[in-house]
């Protein structure tokens, strides 16, 4: 029975789940983790809005400084007595376990959501598999698994209302990015109808067994072997409970919505003889191959598993046809050496429980998001239909290793008629993914059409590809899976029809429209030869439309996308064109109405304007001389051209098992193959003008702009310009400052800081912004030159200056950081002081993304092979990681030491050198020391490989340790600040020799700008939505509080004399050396071209004072710290203007802006007026380190 | 004896002629109050500027944008959503209700519009809103060097005319002196329908700024010495056109609001000194303009009025070019 008629909505997955949770929830604790961090910004919007649950009460939304903590806060309100929930996945969801087990073993009615994603193993992944809800089997939630977005809705309610009855915890969860980020249309289930299925007596209970003074109890004992046992087994009752409770709510739920959930979905032939058994998104491909394989006259089904834990052995039999011979069951997760995956291990003693015969085979797939199709699911059923199918077996991958995977005919499923397909390939920076999920919303909320997007991003942070996958239908979609022959093919960038599989991916006779800011008469002739044959042989429609030039006159700047999606409903007929524009525009008004009439205005007239300017294009003969994509040189290494090379293609999935590492371990050095060429503009130099102070080179977040010193060959090309030392210094030689062209993003932080400006135009400086196309061949040349030269011997530059610093060989080049990144200068510094004695412990964050997400890293290697060392553990761990490898290099130096010792009498002199370098280092020159020290290992290793036994073998294995290391514990503020803050503090106090770097953008970048406890009062961050209400933590203080910390406060845009000097004397200290970087961010809501101006001024204002706190200063007798700021001369409102995160929150709420504003220059004078004072206090106490 | 300050400005019944003008003060309520209760008659409001409205719209867009759909983990952008951008006019129409229902006393809304769509839109809005009259705010630089002076003058009445016809408020139209011909322009724009003319508006100039060699346009605030230039416009204009004259720009003490008013001024305009000397600074102005037209045995603001003006003075020319003959003639160098 339907009692209501269901609104839909059109949203994705994990909106669909967070709407049931915030209606039945009073506390919601969060804390940002991909792909699930949507949730808990949602969940925070509405409650900011003042949108009430289910009883008109505001749920409490706050944020914990990590899952562990959210995890508590969940604890401890269950405890106290609201209706509580929270939202997570992957790591996070493990550093919940402690706390499941807790929630669980006290019977406690709670629900997690989760966006399952991989656990970290080999290698981090934000994408989609069930490895981190399998690691919480054992705590005792129930599990409950949503296959689509729909479910995701659906089962949050059932998950909330069978808590309240089963008193057992619920972990809710459903695919990472498939379901979470999908966009799809569902029905809303009514509030009217929650009411309904709310129990208030079951709530009336749970508030009964809450902690309360007035009837007080005692929970949480520690228990002796005499009871623990036996209490452990009293909760069995309520397990038993849980399958009838939810299949109960199941049946209530589908009486008053219409839709039918079971614990066990069986799709397919009555009397079938192959089953597939699987749980979430997977579902989808499996029943179109069903489907498909049972009008062949197959008997195949599928069980889709809705409640996993408690296994209702019962259940899942009844749902198995009595005709059963075989099962498939897949897992989508990884259990190395158990007898099989949960789920299969599962199934098999169901049966063997039931007394039911089946065979059953056990199957992994999709890890880390890895497609599933309705083909790979064929081949499946085929395997299970051989004589002997394998037992276990992997399916989506080439297994040449272990023979494991299953073999299937890759094009063997068609999409079925009556579905429009349609790809749009873009740039992160065009708008082509928000346009896309707006058309998605136009067509389910405008018409009675099903609609579906999907969305795959690269990983880069500046010019990132983007491809939107688009279904319309007029049924629900099942299809899970990625569009590989689509009716439509918007091409977004003309550039990406030559770079991208676009056209593979077209259907024969597909539309393909192309964003062409040539001439329309050209648009052919300017495809490459390769695009053109496509066309031909597919017979594809090709139109253009110069999206641009209409957008701009529209006064919409260089926003194409309302452009390009009004042709998109033009050349399609998903509806008549006049409803299309009426639909779009509504959109329109409902994405952009409280952003102000103008807005609104501008995007309408450009939709009355987008197909003005369309035009089919004729096509012609393969005539095109635009050359193909360029391939690799052949001296590039082999692991780059054989899988680094289809990585960066966009190919990685055609590689075999054998062609990875087996343990994650890559080279460095590998983005330089990685010739993006994203940018428009480069900086051009102009020697006339330039006083080679080497700061464009210092503040280049990519190492685009480089220095050298050397002496003309007379080989230098034609174009090649170089000038002589400023500062007489290189005598004999002549400095160029080169681009690498094809490596700049066009951010213009080189042009922003560059002092040198012509005396006639003001504006044109020593470097300026040129049109790429003009000078990209010469620069090619010219950096390919540049490469050649030598590098400078390291005693012939002051190494701690800001010049001397930028002649030496940066060892972090080229990442895919956003263009004009505030972190990566600081890190490609630490390269070029000190990068060949490196190893770097990296925070999960922006950097460890940047830094080592596939396909390549920009740590690099110096001419002699040596270069940063890098591994990234987790988030929370960083502090602990870095430690861990400053212990090992000790302990190894040890080692070292104890064999010379043992071998002097055969290393002789050799042998007395070392010892005595060991015992007496001179730590005034670690440049000179490690070279003495290079020097002695290298001799070492000569002698040892001449000598036999064991000793010298041993040696050999620890003789680099007697080489001093420089540790560079690494990560951004989310981990210093929050999650890893024990764990820092905890190396602070161990005064072993690490160097701390906080890349302090003061938010969670990585994650899309959550609030942290760096985050200053009154900046809008996610999760701080109305303002941050509290200061920011004064991490420095604190550090400094140890006494023997070297602690550094820099802005390198601020003064980059401080910054290079900071770095120099943090090695220096051997001791803990914390160094807390100013880094701006996208998320500032700043042009960053100008971010380092933007140093200068948080400098200026006092908001960011540079100060340096050095415990060497302390033993000499004198005040440890030192401001490097001058007192402040602008006011915090001055800088705070101009940045978005601030000024935001001035026009939405001008009242709470003005109070915090006042609070946070408040903050500013005292930590200020607090400094000084530090400044003339000189402590007395002896901090030196105290021998053990 | 008492004088009567009452006057008439744009067919609205003021106390007295001492008006403040839009500045930041007239934009907050408290100080509004103060500015009542220090006499002010009516009150124009600062200007609701059609291009910020634009302006902060877009940037709020590009704001809530920012980084969207770029990257997997970040796929909603940097920012967070928020419940209420306040882009729109609507916050310095709320504050135009506010003065006029908590103060009583005529309320002059100020607007400077970039289109003609939103110069009217924000007009008729404006209107709406009850504010008593409505003061166009016309701030242009004719930059252009193929732009000439008849078409730059045919904009100027072609919008007060558009702005005339599309509300029934009384309309004042503010603008600069940079006329070819200020007396016919002054004419045709009283022509077109405004109700007054408020001479002079005072243009944000740019400075060069020799530390970071970067031009920094500001705002000073204005000096008494300013005075002169809308002296001669009022005198030179009173009686013979028909809208009715406002002074602004350099009415600093009583002397100078008596000046104008003997010029010819309707209402004499404060803002730079009410900014320096505080919203108090009105009440002793008006003291001062009392007692002078008392110690003068005027009767009324209105008989002092123009009685200074050009078509008043014995030596008309005064007003004109030939004064600057005789301010040379009889300037004493100092150091002689």
């Amino acid at each position: 029975m339907v009692t209501k008629d269901a609104v839909a909505a059109t949203i994705d997955g994990n909106e669909a789940a967070a709407r049931i949770a915030h209606k039945l929830s009073e506390v919601i604790a969060v804390y940002p983790i991909t792909p699930a961090s949507p949730m808990g910004e949602l969940a925070d919007t509405w409650s900011l809005k003042g949108q009430p649950n289910l009883w008109g009460v505001v749920p409490e939304v706050v944020e914990m400084q990590s899952e562990a903590g959210a995890a508590g806060a969940v604890h401890g309100s269950l405890q106290a007595g609201a209706l509580t929930t929270t939202f997570t996945a992957s790591q996070g969801l493990l550093l919940m376990l402690p706390n499941m087990f807790k929630i669980a073993g006290e019977l406690t009615a709670a629900v997690i959501h989760v966006a399952a994603r991989s656990v970290a193993t080999h290698a981090l992944s934000i994408f989609g598999d069930h490895s981190d809800v399998m690691s919480a089997r054992q705590t005792g939630f129930a599990m409950l698994s949503a296959s689509s977005v729909q479910e995701a809705h659906d089962l949050a309610a059932v998950a909330h209302l069978a808590t309240l009855e089963s008193r057992v915890p619920f972990l809710h969860f459903f695919d990472g990015f498939r379901t979470s980020h999908e966009i799809a249309k569902i029905d809303l289930i009514d509030d009217s109808i929650l009411r309904d299925l709310v129990d208030e007596d079951l709530i009336a209970q749970h508030r009964l067994r809450a902690l309360n003074p007035n009837r007080p109890v005692l929970r949480g004992s520690a228990q002796n072997p005499d009871v623990f046992f036996q209490a452990r087994e009293a909760a069995n009752p309520f397990y038993s409970e849980v399958a009838p409770t939810v299949s109960r709510t199941m049946e209530r739920l589908g009486d008053l919505t219409g839709r039918q959930h079971g614990l066990f979905e069986y799709h397919g032939i009555a009397d079938a003889e192959r089953v597939l058994v699987l749980m979430g998104s997977a579902s989808g491909a499996v029943k179109q191959a069903v489907d498909t394989l049972i009008s062949q006259g197959q008997k195949v089904g599928l069980v889709v598993v809705k409640l996993y834990r408690p296994f209702d052995t019962t259940a899942f039999v009844s749902a198995l046809p009595e005709s059963t011979r075989r099962i498939a069951v897949l897992d989508r997760t990884k259990e190395p050496g158990a007898v099989g995956e949960p789920l299969y291990v599962d199934v098999v003693a169901a049966l063997a429980e039931e007394g039911r015969q089946a065979e059953v085979f056990g199957g992994r797939y999709g890890l880390s998001s890895k497609e599933f199709t309705p083909s790979m699911a064929s081949g499946v059923f085929d395997e299970i239909a051989k004589e002997s199918p394998r037992r276990h077996f992997t399916v989506g991958i080439n297994d040449d290793v272990s023979h494991l995977s299953v073999i299937y005919d890759k094009d063997w499923y068609q999409e079925a008629k009556g579905v429009t397909r349609a790809l749009f390939y873009g740039l992160g920076s065009d708008g082509t993914v928000g346009a896309n999920k707006n058309s998605a919303k136009v067509i389910g909320e405008s018409t009675g059409l099903f609609a579906q997007g999907y969305f795959v991003y690269d990983s880069k942070k500046s010019g990132s590809r983007t491809v939107s996958h688009l279904r319309i239908s007029p049924h629900p979609i099942e299809s899970t899976y990625l569009i590989t022959d689509a009716d439509f093919v918007g091409v977004h960038q003309f550039d990406l029809i030559g770079t991208t599989d676009a056209l593979e991916r077209a259907a024969y006779g597909a539309i393909v429209l192309i964003n062409n800011p040539h001439p329309a008469e050209e648009t052919w002739h300017r495809l490459p030869s390769g695009a053109q044959q496509l066309i031909l042989e597919k017979d594809l429609q090709l139109f253009g439309v110069d999206a641009l030039a209409i957008a701009r006159e529209a006064g919409l700047g260089g926003r194409t996308n309302t452009v390009l999606q009004t042709c998109f409903f033009k050349l399609t007929d998903i509806l008549p064109f006049d409803e299309a524009v009426e639909a779009i525009k509504g959109h329109i008004r409902k994405t952009y109405g409280k952003l102000g009439d103008v807005v609104v205005h501008r995007n309408s007239n450009a939709v009355d304007r987008a197909v003005d300017g369309l035009y089919e294009v004729a096509k012609g003969d393969v005539d095109s001389s635009q050359p193909s994509a360029a391939g690799l040189p052949e001296f590039a290494p082999d692991f780059v051209r054989r899988v680094t090379a289809l990585l960066m293609a966009g190919n990685g999935d055609m590689l075999p098992v054998s062609a990875l590492p087996v343990d994650g371990t890559f080279p460095t050095g590998t983005a330089q193959w990685e010739k993006r060429s994203i940018a428009n503009e480069i900086p051009i130099w102009d020697p006339d003008l330039c006083i080679d102070c080497g700061r464009c080179a210092l503040a280049c977040p990519h190492a685009a702009i480089r220095l050298k010193a050397f002496v003309p060959t007379g080989n230098e090309p034609s174009g090649f310009h170089s000038k002589g030392s400023t500062n007489k210094d290189f005598e004999g030689k002549r400095i160029v400052v080169q681009v690498a062209p094809d490596d700049c993003t066009g951010c213009g932080v080189c042009v922003d800081i560059c002092p040198a400006h012509s005396k006639e135009v003001i504006k044109h400086r020593a470097i300026n912004m040129k049109a790429k196309a003009l000078h990209v061949d010469r620069e090619r040349k010219n950096f390919t030159y540049f490469l050649e030269i030598p590098e400078i011997n390291r005693d012939e530059v002051n190494v701690a200056t800001v010049k001397g610093s930028q002649f030496l060989q940066p060892l972090f080049e080229f990442s895919g950081a956003c263009a004009g990144c505030g972190e990566t200068p600081y890190l490609k510094l630490v390269t070029q002081l000190f990068g060949d004695r490196t190893m770097v412990a990296n925070a999960t964050g922006c950097s460890s993304i940047y830094g080592g997400n596939l396909p390549t890293t920009p740590w690099t290697v110096n001419r002699d092979g040596r270069g940063p060392a890098w591994s990234n553990s987790l988030f929370e761990d960083n502090a602990e990681f870095g430690l861990g490898m400053r212990l090992a290099q000790e302990a190894q130096r040890d080692d070292a030491i104890l064999l010379v010792t043992a071998l002097a009498m055969d290393l002789g002199d050799l042998a007395v050198e070392i010892l005595d370098l060991a015992e007496n280092p001179d730590r005034s020159d670690l440049d000179t020391l490690v070279s003495q020290q290079r020097d002695l290992v290298g001799s070492l290793k000569v002698r040892l490989a001449d000598m036999d036994g064991p000793l010298p073998r041993r040696l050999e294995g620890v003789a680099d340790a007697l080489i001093d290391t420089s540790v560079w514990i690494v990560g951004g503020d989310g981990w210093a600040y929050d999650i890893g803050f024990g764990g820092l503090d905890h190396v602070f106090a161990s005064g072993r020799n690490v160097n701390v770097l906080v890349l302090d953008t003061e938010v969670y970048s990585n994650t899309g700008g959550q609030a942290s406890k760096a985050t200053p009062r009154g900046a809008i961050a996610k999760y701080a939505a109305g303002g941050k209400a509290t200061a920011k933590k004064d991490l420095g203080q604190i550090a400094m509080s140890y006494g023997n910390v070297y602690v550094a406060q820099v802005a390198m845009g601020a003064n980059p004399t401080q910054t290079v000097r900071a770095f120099a004397e943090a090695e220096q200290h051997q001791g803990v050396s914390l160094i807390i970087a100013y880094s701006p961010c996208i998320a500032h809501g700043i042009d960053m071209s100008t971010q380092m101006t933007h140093q200068k001024e948080a400098s200026s204002s006092g908001y960011w004072p540079l100060y340096r706190f050095d415990p060497a200063r302390e033993a000499s007798g004198e005040p440890g710290l030192r401001l490097d700021s001058r007192r402040p001369t602008v006011s915090f409102k001055e800088f705070a203007s101009k940045e978005t995160r601030f000024a935001m929150l001035g026009r939405a709420n001008p009242e709470r802006a003005d109070e915090l504003m006042a609070r946070a220059q408040q903050d500013i004078d005292d930590r200020w007026h607090f400094y000084e004072q530090m400044v003339a206090i000189h402590r007395t106490a002896e901090y030196a380190e105290v021998e053990e | 004896m008492s004088v009567d300050l009452s006057t008439s400005y744009l067919g609205l019944s003021l106390a007295n002629p001492l008006v403040p003008s839009a500045s930041p003060l007239s934009g907050d309520i408290d100080q509004i109050h103060a500015l009542v209760a220090a006499g002010a008659p009516a009150l124009v409001m600062p200007s609701l500027f059609e291009e910020q409205i634009e302006h902060d719209a877009l940037s709020v867009q590009h704001g809530f944008e920012l980084g969207a759909g770029t990257f997997g983990e970040a796929a909603s952008g940097y920012l967070p959503e928020l419940n209420d951008y306040n882009t729109g006019p609507q916050q310095y129409l709320d504050l135009v209700t506010r003065a006029k229902e908590e103060t009583g006393i005529p309320i002059i809304a100020s607007l400077n519009g970039v289109s003609s769509g939103g110069w009217t839109l924000y007009a008729r809005l404006l209107a709406d809103h009850g504010v008593d009259a409505l003061e166009l705010n016309v701030y242009r630089i004719a930059a252009g060097i193929d732009e000439s002076s008849s078409h730059v003058e045919t904009e100027y009445l072609h919008l007060v005319e558009t702005v005339r016809a599309a509300i029934d408020i009384p309309l004042a139209v503010k603008v600069g002196p940079y006329f070819s011909a200020m007396g016919s322009m002054a004419r045709r724009i009283g022509d077109a329908g405004a109700d007054g003319l408020v001479l002079f508006n005072r243009f944000y100039q740019p400075d060069i700024e020799l530390e970071t060699m970067t031009v920094a346009p500001n705002l000073v605030l204005s000096s008494s010495y300013e005075l002169r230039l809308v002296l001669r416009w009022i005198a030179i204009l009173y009686g013979r056109i028909s809208p009715d004259l406002a002074a602004t720009s350099g009415i600093h003490q009583s002397e100078d609001a008596v000046k104008a008013l003997l010029a010819g001024s309707t209402v004499m305009m404060m803002a730079s000194a009410l900014l320096k000397n505080g919203p108090g600074h009105l009440a002793v102005v008006r003291q001062g303009l009392e007692e002078w037209l008392v110690q003068n045995q005027y009767e009324s603001v209105a008989q002092a009025r123009g009685s200074l003006s050009q078509s008043s003075v014995s030596d008309p020319e005064a007003f004109e070019r030939s004064n600057y003959m005789k301010t040379l003639a009889s300037y004493v160098p100092s150091w002689r």
